[in-house]
C-alpha cells in the first residue's frame, strides 16, 4: 500500500482513515490458503470415499452371487465360489489372544507405571522410553520375533505354525498400544479419587481396585478395542510366521492357520481366467470388505466410547 | 498399648499387597523383554547369516536382489524403500498438514465433529485392503494412465501412494496435537496487530508449531519405511529384482518385502542364506526406525516443553 498523505490526495485526514477502513479490499492470500487447505483435507476424504466405493463395487458381485456362504464356505481354487471361512476363524484366534494376553498384560504395566513407579527414577523412564519406541517397531519385526520364538523355541507349546502363534505374536505386536492407551486413561482420573480412598485407610492395590480402575474402565476399553482392531487388520507379521496363502481345507487349532488379511493379500494379485465373471479381485475385495466392516466396526465403537467418557469428564 | 503391628493390619492384607505389586512390576518388565528379545533374535539371526556368506559383504552391493542366487545387494532393497518412502511423503505432507491445519485453525467445531472421525476411520484401515486399492485402482487408472505405462505394470510410484495415503492420519494428528499446543495468547496477539487469519497461520502459528510439524514428518517417514503390505503387493518385483535406481516409474522392491519374501517360501527354503537374509535386513530395518523414532520423540518432546 502507498502512502497517501492529505496533500497529495487533495483530501482531509479524516477522509484517508474511513477510507482505509471501510474499503472493501480482497483478502486474496487468506482465500488461496483457505481454499488449498479445504483441497488437502477434501482430497483426503475423497480418497477414502474411493477406496470405500471401489472395494463395495468390486464386491458386490461376490455377495449377490453366494451371500453369506461366503463366510462360511471354505477356501476353494474357483473365486467364485471360494469362501473365508479359515480366515475367520484365524482372525478370531488373533482377537482371542489379544483379549486373553495382550490387555491383562498391558493393563497391568500400565498400573504399575502410573500408580506405584516413580516418574523420577531411572529404571521407570527407560520403561517409558522403551514402550514409546516399541510402538513405532514395524510390523514384520515383530513377525521375525514371533517366528523365532514361537513358531522355533516355543514349539511345544504352540505347535509351530499355528494359531496360537499367530494370537501370541499379535498380542505383544499390540501391547505397546495397550500400554500407552491404558497409562493414559488412568491419568485422566482425578488424584482426588485416590487421596480419598487413602484417607480412609485403603491400600494401594485397594485404591486400584476399587476406585482407579472403574474410573478409568471406559478409556482403557476404547485401547482395548482400537488394539483389536489393528490386529485383526496386520498382516505382515503373519506372512513371517507362516500363515498359509493357498488352499486351507480343515481348521484346528494345532494345524497351519490363515486369516483375513492374508487371503486378501494372496486373492489380489491371483491371475483371473478371462471369460471367468468373478474373479480373484472380487473375491480379494469381499474379503476386503469383510474385515473393514470388522475393523471400522471396532474403531467407531472406540470413538463413541472415548466421546462418551470425555463427556462426562466434564460433567465432573 | 498400641505397636506399630496394630497399625500394620492383617498379615493377608500386606502380603496381597507385595503379590500386586509384584505382578505389577513383572508386566511392565515384560515390555522391556519384548525389545532385548527382538534386538537378540535379529542379531543372532544376521550374524547367521553373516556366517552362511562366509562374511563376504562383497555379495552385498551387486547388481540386485537376487537371493535365490545368493546375491543380496543391500542398495537396491534401501533404495527402493526410500523411493517409496519419499513418493508416500509427497502426498502425507501436504494432505496430513493441510488437514491439520484446516482442522484446527479453520474448521467450524461442526465441520471438526464430522471430519475427525472420518480421518480416524482412515487411519484404522488395514494395509492390505490400501494394497488392494493400489492394484485395483490406482496403479491400472490412475498411474498407468497419466504416465503411459503399460496396462499391468506395477512402480513403485503407484506403491508410494498407497503408503501416502497410510501414513496421512498420522501426519494429520501428530501436526494437529502440534498446532493446537500453540497458546492462543500468540494468536491473539498476532490480531491484536492487525494481523488477518492467514498471516497469523502462516507467519505465527506455523512457525510456533514447526518442530511439532517436523516431528509428524519423521514419525511418518519411519512408518512409510516400515510399511509392508503396500510395498509387497503393488511395488513390482516379488521377492528379487536387479538394481533399478531413484525412477519411481520404475518397479522395486523394498526392505520390507524382501524381508516377506524372504520367509513366505515353503519349508524346503527356511533355512540357507536366502532365508537368513530376513533378519539382516529386519536388524537393518529396526535401526533406521528405531533412529527416526527417537530423533521424532525429542521433538515432541520439545513441543512440550516449549508451551
Amino acid at each position: 500500500m502507498s502512502i497517501v498523505t492529505p496533500a497529495s490526495a487533495g483530501r482531509t485526514a479524516r477522509d484517508v482513515v474511513t477510507a482505509s477502513l471501510t474499503r472493501r479490499e480482497r483478502d486474496v492470500t487468506g482465500i488461496v490458503l483457505l481454499v488449498l487447505l479445504l483441497l488437502a483435507s477434501g482430497l483426503t476424504m475423497l480418497v477414502l470415499f474411493t477406496l470405500l466405493t471401489q472395494i463395495f463395487v468390486e464386491a458386490l458381485p461376490v455377495f449377490q452371487e453366494q451371500g453369506v456362504d461366503f463366510l462360511t464356505g471354505t477356501i476353494g481354487s474357483d473365486p467364485a465360489t471360494s469362501g473365508i471361512w479359515p480366515g475367520l476363524y484365524g482372525s478370531l484366534f488373533i482377537g482371542m489372544g489379544v483379549v486373553l494376553v495382550a490387555i491383562p498384560l498391558g493393563v497391568a504395566a500400565a498400573v504399575y507405571l502410573e500408580e506405584y513407579a516413580r516418574t523420577t527414577n531411572r529404571v521407570t523412564r527407560l520403561v517409558l522410553v522403551n514402550i514409546r519406541n516399541l510402538a513405532g517397531v514395524p510390523a514384520v519385526i515383530y513377525g521375525v520375533l514371533g517366528l523365532t520364538i514361537f513358531v522355533n523355541w516355543l514349539e511345544p507349546v504352540t505347535q509351530g505354525e499355528t494359531v496360537v502363534t499367530a494370537a501370541l505374536t499379535m498380542a505383544v505386536l499390540v501391547l505397546p498400544i495397550v500400554i500407552i492407551t491404558s497409562m493414559e486413561a488412568i491419568r485422566a482420573v482425578p488424584q482426588g479419587l485416590r487421596d480419598a480412598g487413602y484417607g480412609v485407610g485403603a491400600s494401594r492395590w485397594e485404591v486400584t481396585r476399587h476406585h482407579v480402575l472403574p474410573y478409568a474402565a471406559p478409556g482403557v476399553l476404547t485401547g482395548t478395542v482400537l488394539s483389536i482392531a489393528r490386529a485383526l487388520g496386520e498382516a505382515a507379521p503373519l506372512i513371517i510366521i507362516g500363515a498359509i496363502t493357498g488352499l486351507l481345507p480343515a481348521t484346528s487349532v494345532t494345524g497351519r492357520f490363515t486369516a483375513v488379511p492374508m487371503l486378501i493379500y494372496n486373492w489380489s494379485g491371483r491371475p483371473d481366467s478371462p471369460e471367468a465373471e468373478i474373479g480373484w479381485a472380487n473375491a480379494a475385495a469381499a474379503a476386503g470388505l469383510v474385515l473393514l466392516v470388522l475393523v471400522i466396526l471396532f474403531n467407531t465403537a472406540a470413538i463413541l466410547l472415548r466421546n462418551r467418557f470425555e463427556k462426562r469428564r466434564t460433567g465432573t | 498399648m498400641l505397636t506399630v503391628q496394630d497399625l500394620q493390619g492383617s498379615r493377608r492384607r500386606r502380603r496381597r499387597e507385595r503379590t500386586m505389586r509384584v505382578v505389577f512390576q513383572l508386566a511392565a518388565v515384560a515390555s522391556m523383554l519384548i525389545s532385548i528379545l527382538i534386538l537378540v533374535v535379529l542379531v543372532r539371526g544376521s550374524i547367521n547369516f553373516l556366517r552362511l556368506v562366509d562374511w563376504d559383504l562383497g555379495l552385498l552391493s551387486d547388481t540386485g536382489w537376487f537371493p535365490r542366487r545368493e546375491r543380496f545387494d543391500l542398495r537396491t532393497i534401501f533404495v527402493g524403500s526410500v523411493v517409496m518412502g519419499v513418493v508416500a511423503m509427497f502426498v502425507a505432507v501436504p494432505f496430513g498438514l493441510g488437514t491439520a491445519v484446516y482442522l484446527s485453525e479453520y474448521a467450524p467445531r461442526r465441520v471438526r465433529r464430522v471430519v475427525k472421525p472420518i480421518i480416524e476411520i482412515l487411519a484404522g484401515i488395514p494395509s492390505v485392503v490400501v494394497g488392494f486399492f493400489v492394484l485395483s485402482f490406482i496403479a491400472p487408472d490412475v498411474v498407468n494412465n497419466l504416465f503411459d505405462e503399460p496396462a499391468g505394470a506395477k512402480t513403485m510410484l503407484a506403491a508410494g501412494l498407497g503408503i501416502g495415503i497410510l501414513v496421512i492420519p498420522i501426519m494429520a494428528s501428530v501436526s494437529e496435537d502440534a498446532l493446537s499446543a500453540v497458546p492462543n495468547s500468540l494468536r491473539e496477539a498476532s490480531y491484536g496487530c492487525g494481523a488477518r487469519k492467514a498471516s497469523t497461520v502462516m507467519r505465527v502459528v506455523l512457525p510456533a508449531s514447526v518442530s511439532g510439524i517436523v516431528a509428524a514428518s519423521i514419525i511418518a517417514v519411519s512408518r512409510a519405511i516400515g510399511e509392508t503390505m503396500v510395498a509387497t503387493m503393488a511395488a513390482g518385483y516379488d521377492g528379487s529384482g536387479p538394481y533399478e535406481g531413484w525412477n519411481p516409474l520404475n518397479p522395486g522392491l523394498s526392505m520390507t518385502g524382501a524381508m516377506t519374501n524372504a520367509a513366505g517360501g515353503t519349508d524346503a527354503t527356511r533355512g540357507g542364506a536366502p532365508f537368513e537374509a530376513l533378519f539382516l535386513v529386519g536388524l537393518l530395518l529396526f535401526l533406521i526406525t528405531l533412529g527416526l523414532n527417537v530423533v521424532g520423540d525429542r521433538f515432541v518432546q520439545r513441543v512440550r516443553q516449549k508451551y
